[in-house]
């Protein structure tokens, strides 16, 4: 394992769940990496398949009859080919994991610090006592005040905010070097989620783990992450670093999410865009571009051509998968952050409207077999 | 929480009295056979009879009678007397609550282990053909009556009349302190009999009460913890899935306790439902009063203790 390393790359990862409407492509052929120390964002809407690529790493779909295919390497093991004992040695212990929602994640008969404890032996040889003190220890780091006396509380006495704290310091008990955060914030009011985000920076910082956050909320990650990687329909189709794809974004989806986002800055009259449609089954993909039915920017041919991710001819760190040439998408990018709506910049640029008018409906179409 | 306790208790009383004077209604306001006749037995003049209904004091009114039976119930603790046997009541209850302890108690320990072993297991491999298997028979355990299936294991593995003669059969029943190894051997088939069906209901309960609760959100932490996954099913699966049953455990029990009728009528256990049948056939009114507050006492009782004990089970649950 050469130092240049990354601690976990998945490469060309699939996951299917067959059900019985048919089978679901969760997740479709995804690479990303991660390195030592740094954080990557995964972004994409509900049912996009970036939690399920979450779990497989742990290993949590295989019980659910996902079928897995393609390589997680973590430290140059590969993951998805260990033993179910091999790979729960690893599960809490080298990589761990914090949930959406504190309440429904945490036991509600066992006392938080219990959950906590468990946690710690079931990879340390230590005795109960010592396992509590790791646990009041790990409470109070993660700003739990009082954690001697917290330590014997259940979780419905603790708040939304607390209850999170407790689920990120069971993660840590073991000092993971991968943490998979996944919509940590998205169950909690926003001056809370604030202060989450800002605990788990700091405890990146102290404790030089890897994060892996998964949202749907690019503020979320314009806060955390140095890498992001935008997911939609069970693949990645625009990854880069978090400063080049906030400052030039190149796929219409990110900018349909970049969009959406109200900004303090942008003048109030600047419309939000929502993003037209509904996330597409993952049965019944469409056909191509997967984007195409919501894009209001899609070319005939683009219902039939699938795009690959490929470089930015500029950047080879910053790929995308968009079928519109790479000129035309810094144009129209050029447009819109003015704060012209899709079709304004669509017309400045000179660009046919899209063949399916339907986009601009709003009503989804029916994708054709993938 | 103990002035809960307190409250409910108080509450319980009162139900108590109502029981009681439902059961007055029933037994001699609506027609039944006259115990005063029953225990002249040849010497039917009507002298006699009105001179043992005094001695009963069957004579006296109706509220006076209650009255006096509410009376002497809770100032002495007295129950009354057999018409029949004229042996107290009280005492009665008491020589025959150790054998319905035995069955019940026993049964209930048969139950709950093969219920939630079965249970436990098909959750598991829901959909399997064991799965199929063991709810199949629990399907048709559920639906046998007690009494039919305790003549048929009679009938089969009775020593006496069996086919295969390996078990005691009716009427073998011994006290635990004069004999414990009789006393374990008599009711091997009571027990099996008593708890058949409701070890069927536990399987088919926390069957779906297991896998409910696998579906749980805190579940998925605990693998992401690494634990085995045996100690995620046994230990935090079950903990959520146990609780409807320690439910109804707690009222199967109560309930059991005073109406064990069939399975002792069955296998001759003398116990309070075997008392309770005899005293029915004799119109032996404050066997029946007796041994009905003794059925309540028990249902109230384990209605309160499932309260507390899910009080325990639930630490969201709290009274005031």
């Amino acid at each position: 394992m050469s130092a240049s390393e990354p601690l976990l790359r998945v490469e060309d990862l699939h996951v299917e769940f067959s059900t019985e409407d048919g089978i679901v492509r969760a997740v479709d052929g995804i690479n990303y990496q991660v390195q030592r120390g740094r954080t990557l964002g995964i972004v994409g809407e509900s049912g996009s398949g970036k939690s399920v690529a979450a779990l497989t790493t742990l290993g949590l779909t295989r019980n659910q009859g996902a079928a897995i295919s393609g390589r997680i390497l973590f430290e140059g093991r590969d993951l998805v080919a260990l033993s179910e004992g091999e790979l729960r040695a690893i599960r809490g212990n080298d990589i761990a994991m914090v949930f959406q929602d504190p309440l429904s994640s945490l036991h509600p008969f066992f006392k938080v610090g219990v959950q906590l404890a468990e946690a710690v032996r079931a990879h340390q040889d230590v005795s109960k006592d010592a396992a509590r003190a790791r646990s009041i220890e790990l409470l109070g780091l993660v700003g739990i005040p009082d954690p001697g006396r917290r330590v014997d509380e259940f979780p419905h006495e603790f708040s939304g905010g607390m209850r999170q704290r407790a689920m990120i310091a069971m993660a840590l008990v073991n000092e993971p070097k991968l943490l998979i955060a996944d919509e940590p914030t998205t169950a909690l009011d926003v001056t809370v989620q604030a202060q989450i985000l800002a605990l788990l920076e700091r405890l990146q910082r102290e404790l030089g783990m890897a994060i892996v956050i998964i949202t749907h909320d690019l503020g979320v990650v314009a806060e955390m992450a140095d890498d992001i990687a935008v997911m939609y329909a069970g693949r990645i189709v625009e990854t880069s670093s978090a400063e080049r794809l906030f400052a030039g974004p190149e796929h219409p989806y990110t900018w349909g999410l970049l969009k959406s986002i109200p900004t303090l800055t942008g003048s109030r009259e600047e419309a939000l865009v929502p993003i037209s449609g509904t996330p597409p089954s993952l049965i019944n993909r469409p056909s191509g571009c997967h984007f195409h039915p919501r894009c209001p920017y899609a070319q005939p041919d683009h219902a039939r051509i699938d795009p690959q991710l490929q470089p930015v001819p500029d950047d080879p760190s910053h790929h995308v998968a968009c079928l519109l040439e790479s000129e035309l998408r810094r144009r129209l990018w050029a447009e819109l952050r003015t704060g012209c709506t899709p079709e304004q910049a669509r017309a400045a640029v000179g660009l046919p409207a899209p063949p399916n008018a339907s986009a601009e409906e709003g009503s989804a179409v029916p994708g054709t077999s993938a | 929480m103990s002035r809960y306790i307190i409250r409910r208790l108080l509450w319980g009383v009162l139900l108590l009295i109502i029981v009681l004077a439902l059961l007055f209604v029933m037994f001699r306001v609506l027609p039944t056979a006259d115990p005063a006749k029953l225990r002249a037995g040849r010497l039917q003049s009507p002298k006699i009879i009105s001179e043992i209904r005094h001695n009963l004091g069957l004579d006296k009114s109706l509220p006076a009678q209650f009255f006096l039976y509410i009376k002497n119930l809770f100032l002495h603790f007295d129950l009354g007397y057999s018409y029949y046997s004229n042996a107290p009541v009280k005492e009665l209850l008491f020589n025959r609550l150790p054998a319905t302890l035995s069955l019940v108690l026993g049964g209930a320990f048969v139950w709950v282990v093969a219920g939630l072993g079965v249970g436990i297991v098909s959750a598991r491999r829901a959909g399997s053909r064991l799965d199929r298997a063991a709810m199949g028979t629990a399907l048709v355990l559920v639906s046998a009556p007690e009494y039919w299936l305790g003549l048929i294991t009679l009938y089969v593995f009775a020593s006496d009349i069996g086919q295969v003669r390996i078990f005691p059969g009716a009427g073998s029943y011994a006290g635990l302190t004069s004999d414990p190894l009789k006393w374990f051997e008599s009711l091997i088939l009571p027990w099996l009999v008593v708890a058949a069906g409701t070890a069927a209901i536990y399987a088919r309960l926390i069957r779906g009460s297991l896998i409910e609760t696998m579906g749980e959100d805190y579940i998925r932490t605990a693998r992401a913890k690494g634990l085995s996954e045996r100690r995620v099913v046994l230990r935090h699966g079950l903990r959520s899935a146990i609780n409807p049953i320690v439910t109804i455990l707690g009222l199967d029990i109560g309930v059991l306790l005073g109406s064990s009728v069939l399975v002792e009528t069955v296998f001759n256990i003398p116990g309070i439902g075997r008392l309770n049948y005899v005293a029915i056939t004799h119109a032996d009114f404050p066997i029946v009063q007796g041994t009905v507050l003794v059925a309540a006492l028990f249902i109230i009782l384990a209605n309160i203790i499932v309260d507390i004990v899910y009080a325990f089970l639930d630490p969201r649950v709290r009274y005031s």
